[in-house]
């Protein structure tokens, strides 16, 4: 009876120590982005591509270091650099080594702060940041540091891009920037002044405005403005609800130029501006959507789609995020966020595009095809919203033309 | 409001357990609960109790005892923040050798300055105009923190190191515990600070002036000074707060100051209860609560505190302090068991109801919000598919039947009630 | 530059009008029960969100007219059942409930409709451009808008001074006890009146609403704004309403159309301001920058030197 019960006991136990084991073996990986408020649609949508790319591509596939999968584990910042901090600590309390987050430059500026004082001060549980949309260049330039990787390229080398577009249209006299008022829309700007000036100098500025991010109700004095202005074109960085209300209110003055944009598709975007921007509407991203170049792409986004018929695939940086991190911890053996970090410096790697791209290894800014799409609903294949209309490739720039030099000076832990 | 005035005996003649008792416990309590609590994220929670603790009772000096509502008071929290974040880069810098320990006092001399700018045209007037001031005081200073820039650092804020102060007995705040242990410092000396001005005449007159400041006038004080000592105090206290929070997060922003934050304090002061000294720590404990663990179960937890602020307004509006305290003379007259079955009888189909109820909810919410094809959810560890009936009707009938339960048992509640407080004739607590 | 004032003119007048459907309900609350009402720019948001829901079944038409009276029905019920019952409590509860109202507002249309931007579009019918002048185009939808405003305004003006009904709104405005001692029902009128004014509001949430775009935050953005204008033209006073709504929306627009900074007008005096200094931002500070925080500056300034705000006769 007695011996009967002690097996019973340590059967218990093992099964239980089993659990736990298995649990240990999950990668986690912290989606630190807005779940409410002003930016939610944009960072829940992220968070369902996260969730996707994971399961579709490291999980089905038998996950990594022979079976150890991963694990998305969402944390609300409410775009506040605050919360964010406050999610940063709940998720090192909760075991998750890798951090990932990209709505809002401000937010990841304070987050690589914190993470490199984390790290050094916590030497045995350090964590890495996964930055996969905050594009301001200080980022991976005057602030760089060995813990942050940038997926995405950042808001000079899509303004290099995008000025190379605008360079060989001399259509456009006067462009108009317009801008959000924190570090990525002041970085948007800057960088417009000083390509337009390198490489336009005819070009004249017209205008220069910044408004406070999230708060502006309703965005028809600034389109009067721009319309006065006599613009041939507008450059804008914003994004979310922003982007919605000045699109929306371009449009309904009737202006016929071009707009270029970074953000202006997906999550009720590309819906609500609708036939008003249709061949207006520019776009500068990575990830050439229409007409797609790969099968496995293909199949890839019709798979997201029967899954999540209201998102889209708004954000293929997430892809390269997951799998070059799988990538670079199967290179490591290890996912200790040291070795993870040496194996993904300089790593080169090939998208479900077909693309060729690089983490450069002295600021960890990930060098991509920089492409300028237009919205438009003819010869769409992959739509946005549901709507009929998507983004059209007119122009790719290859990854060493948009690339530019960083300032950047690593200290590495030894 | 009236009837939730503070009424303590005077306590000239009370024996010293019964006078510095509660002050030793709070030490003892505040020393060892990172003992008890001692994860990494509980020491971080517990930090985040005390910033506001103190802010929550900086604003009660308002609410409660003074009768001030403020929809503006983030602002000299944030202000303080800022303030020693700035000293907080002066010592990295070597502009000035200070301990780190001592910067939440410049937050709150910052604080205090400016209580008295905005208080000496504020509090010349109560009710509604100084609602309204505080109001359009509190957007101003936020909107031009995003301008200023120099000062308030724009959107992404102002960002600190703590650990760049000297260093007094090898503390130099690297680890969160050592942070508490200096929140933790604070927050006894300014409850102390808080609780000793209440003694005061000026405290006592503040609350004077809410009831009836006609009559305050008449004996004399000037209720415009009254207000505007408060209104300073407040300040100073709320600036303090702000420091200590800049120490924790070592970055102060612009949602310190701005109306959400504003919105916080009221809404925790509230639900922890504006008419008694102890109510906002307790709210302030409450929500933090709510907010770093609720927030890890549902996604939802902002409309559950919607609905407990709600709640709590329409039927409680002693708080739930008040909600304790009305219990005070049952318990003098040693009549609590009389209530427990009734509690008991009431309390569990209310739970049901309420169980129901939330789980109806995160249901919806799952349907809505899942991808396609996933229709498994989990539920307090219960796998159910919310495209099949049966989760519904459980749901469903949860609410309903203990809501018609929880209801059935109302009057033998009051009844039992009635009788728990029965010879007591002018008992107070209990007048709802 | 004509061009620039003629449009921010016509913009400035079609916020100036939305805004006063907003403050006209807020400021009747306001004077006949006290209670300054932090939730009502949540009933304009549900209005936008009601008619959303209705033009996805019905169209547009049919939400103009049912989303406002749901929305009322909505008002005069949390009155009757919510605020009736908070009254016991005392005015700062009433204040208090009215904010937590306008949180819970926010969490419950995030729940129900989730908290993305609403694809809200303004009928077919009105989508083109009314008039081009110098170029730009002004929409039809913006006239139709000013048109819904006029003709709100009006409607209001007649019942409040020409129906035995407004008469007995004004008179519980001024005098609530004699009133109910010559034998109205004030609490009924009470509830009427709360409803109406949500009312209002929820038929210029349908309106603004595929202008302003559809999403929880739009309640937010303006909340504080119709306080201010309710504060400014003085309690109780709808003229005084209408006045500094129009003050506001033109205040707003010609703030961010015209482009003048600090650095102008030193560089007239002559002046060079160091930029490097603490300061520095006060000397770059341009009109449209300070736009947002105009309104308050007003209030502020009206609170101390005019507590009863431009036409109001009493302070609360």
């Amino acid at each position: 009876m007695k011996i009967r019960s002690m097996i019973l006991a340590g059967a218990a136990l093992a099964t239980l120590s089993a659990f736990t084991a298995q649990a240990a073996e999950t990668i986690k990986i912290a989606f630190v982005d807005p779940l409410s408020g002003p930016f939610a649609s944009t960072g829940s949508s992220g968070l369902q591509q996260f969730r996707y790319a994971v399961d579709e591509l490291v999980n089905k596939k038998g996950g990594v270091l022979g079976g150890r999968m991963f694990e998305i584990v969402a944390y609300d910042n409410k775009m506040s650099p605050k919360e964010s901090l406050i999610q940063f600590k709940r998720a090192i309390g909760e075991g998750v080594h890798f951090i990932a987050q990209g709505n809002s430059s401000g937010v990841a500026n304070a987050l690589t702060d914190a993470i490199k004082k984390h790290n050094k001060r916590n030497p045995d549980n350090r964590a890495l940041f996964l930055n996969y949309s905050a594009v301001d260049p200080v980022l991976t330039n005057a602030k760089c540091n060995f813990w942050h990787f940038r997926f995405d390229a950042n808001a000079d080398i899509k303004m290099n891009a995008l000025t190379d577009v605008i360079k060989v249209n001399t259509d456009i006299k006067k462009i108009y920037l317009i801008g959000q008022d924190y570090s990525f829309g002041k970085a948007v700007a800057a960088a417009a002044v000083r390509f337009l000036g390198e490489k336009r100098p005819d070009i004249e500025i017209v205008g220069n405005e910044l408004h406070p991010i999230g708060k502006v109700k309703d965005f028809t004095p600034y389109a009067t403005k721009i319309r006065a202005s006599g613009a041939d074109a507008v450059i804008t960085g914003n994004w979310g609800a922003d982007m919605v209300g000045l699109g929306k209110a371009i449009g309904d003055t009737g202006l016929e130029i071009p707009i270029y944009t970074y953000y202006a598709a997906n999550d009720g975007i590309t819906k609500t501006i609708g036939a008003g921007g249709k061949n207006k509407i520019r776009l500068v991203h990575e990830g050439p959507l229409n007409p797609p170049r790969t099968e496995a792409y293909k199949a890839y986004h019709s798979g997201f789609k029967a899954k999540n018929p209201d998102k889209d695939i708004s954000q293929f940086r997430i892809v390269n995020t997951i799998q070059m991190l799988a990538a670079a911890i199967e290179k490591a053996g290890s996912d200790k966020p040291i070795d993870v970090a040496r194996a993904l410096e300089g790593m080169k790697f090939t998208t479900l595009h077909g693309e060729e791209i690089v983490m450069r290894a002295e600021d960890h800014q990930m060098l991509q095809p920089i492409h300028i799409s237009v919205h438009t609903d003819e010869n769409i294949t992959f739509d946005s919203d549901n709507s009929g209309f998507g983004l059209l490739v007119e122009k790719s720039v290859p990854a060493s033309d948009a690339a530019l030099p960083t300032t950047c000076k690593m200290k590495r832990p030894s | 409001m009236s009837e939730i005035t503070n009424t303590q005996t005077d306590e000239i003649s009370v024996p010293f357990v019964k006078r510095f008792g509660p002050w030793i416990f709070l030490a003892i309590g505040l020393i060892v609960l990172p003992y008890i609590f001692s994860s990494n994220i509980a020491v971080y929670t517990m930090n985040l109790m005390g910033i506001f603790i103190i802010f929550a009772l900086a604003y009660n000096m308002l609410l409660g005892q003074g009768g001030m509502l403020s929809f503006g008071h983030a602002v000299y929290f944030g202000l303080g923040g800022f303030m020693s974040v700035h000293f907080m880069n002066y010592v990295e810098a070597e502009v000035v050798v200070l301990p780190m320990f001592i910067l939440p006092i410049f937050g709150g001399i910052i604080g205090l300055i400016f209580a008295f700018i905005i208080g000496s045209f504020s509090t010349r007037r109560a009710g509604t105009v100084f609602a309204m001031i505080s109001l359009g005081v509190g957007e101003l200073i936020a909107a031009c923190s995003l301008i200023f820039v120099a000062f308030f650092g724009g959107e992404e804020g102002v960002t600190g190191d703590r650990t760049m102060g000297p260093e007094i007995l090898g503390i130099d705040f690297a680890q969160d515990i050592e942070v508490y242990y200096l929140i933790a410092g604070w927050a006894f000396i300014t409850i102390g600070l808080m609780y000793l001005f209440s003694r005061t005449p000026m405290g006592r007159m503040a609350n004077a002036v809410r009831d009836n400041d006609e009559r305050a006038e008449f004996i004399g004080y000037s209720q415009v000074r009254v207000r505007l000592v408060s209104f300073c105090a407040s300040g100073f206290f709320a600036g303090i707060a702000g420091g200590l929070f800049a120490i924790n997060f070592e970055i102060v922003t612009e949602e310190n100051l701005n109306a959400l934050t504003s919105g916080v304090v009221l809404l925790m002061t509230y639900i922890g209860g504006v008419g008694f000294f102890v109510g906002p720590i307790v709210g302030a404990v409450i929500f933090t609560l709510l907010q770093t663990l609720l927030s890890n179960y549902t996604e939802i937890w902002q409309l559950y505190v919607g609905l407990l602020f709600v709640l709590t307004v329409m039927y409680v509006p002693q708080g739930l302090t008040g909600l304790i305290a009305m219990h005070i003379p049952a318990y003098k007259m040693k009549r609590m068991s009389g209530l427990f079955v009734p509690y008991l009888r009431i309390g569990v189909p209310s739970a049901i109801m309420v169980a129901g109820m939330a789980g109806f909810l995160e249901t919806v919410h799952h349907v809505r919000s899942a991808a396609v094809g996933e229709t498994m959810m989990s539920l307090i560890g219960i796998e159910f598919d919310t495209h099949t009936v049966v989760p519904w009707i459980i749901v469903c009938g949860m609410s309903i039947s203990g809501g018609f339960f929880a209801k059935s048992q109302v009057s033998q509640l009051r009844e039992a009630w009635d009788t728990a407080n029965a010879p007591q004739t002018s008992n107070e607590g209990a007048s709802s | 530059m004509f061009e620039l004032i003629f449009f921010s003119l016509l913009n400035g007048i079609v916020t100036g009008l939305l805004l006063f459907m907003l403050a006209s309900g807020l400021t009747l609350i306001f004077s006949m029960m006290g209670v300054l009402n932090f939730a009502h720019a949540s009933f304009y948001m549900l209005g936008a969100y009601f008619a959303y829901t209705i033009s996805e079944y019905v169209g547009f038409w049919p939400g103009l007219i049912i989303a406002p009276v749901l929305v009322g029905v909505l008002g005069a019920l949390i009155e009757r059942y919510g605020l009736r019952y908070v009254h016991r409590w005392g005015h700062v509860a009433e204040l208090i409930f009215t904010f937590g109202l306008a949180f819970l507002i926010e969490e419950v249309v995030s729940f129900i409709w989730g908290k993305e931007t609403k694809a809200y579009q303004e009928p077919e019918i009105l989508q083109f451009a009314l008039f081009t002048f110098f170029g730009q185009d002004f929409p039809a939808y913006k006239a139709f808008m000013i048109f819904i405003s006029i003709a709100i305004c009006i409607a209001l003006l007649l019942v409040l001074t020409r129906t035995r009904i407004g008469l007995i709104i004004q008179a519980a405005i001024s005098h609530p006890n004699m009133t109910a001692m010559l034998g109205h029902n004030v609490p009924f009128v009470f509830m009427g009146v709360f409803g109406v004014g949500c009312a209002l509001a929820g038929l210029a949430g349908v309106i603004a609403g595929p202008a302003l775009t559809t999403f929880p935050g739009m309640a937010v953005v303006l909340g504080s704004i119709v306080f201010v204008i309710v504060v400014v033209g003085g309690l109780g006073s709808l003229g005084g309403a209408f006045v500094a709504s129009l003050i506001i929306g033109l205040m707003q627009t010609f703030a961010i159309s015209l482009d003048y900074s600090v650095s102008d007008i030193l560089s007239v005096l002559n002046i060079t301001p160091d930029s490097e200094g603490a300061l520095r931002d006060l000397w770059t500070l341009s009109l449209p920058q300070v736009a947002p925080i105009l309104p308050y500056l007003l209030l502020v300034l009206i609170l101390i030197f005019r507590p009863t705000g431009l036409f109001g006769k009493r302070e609360s």
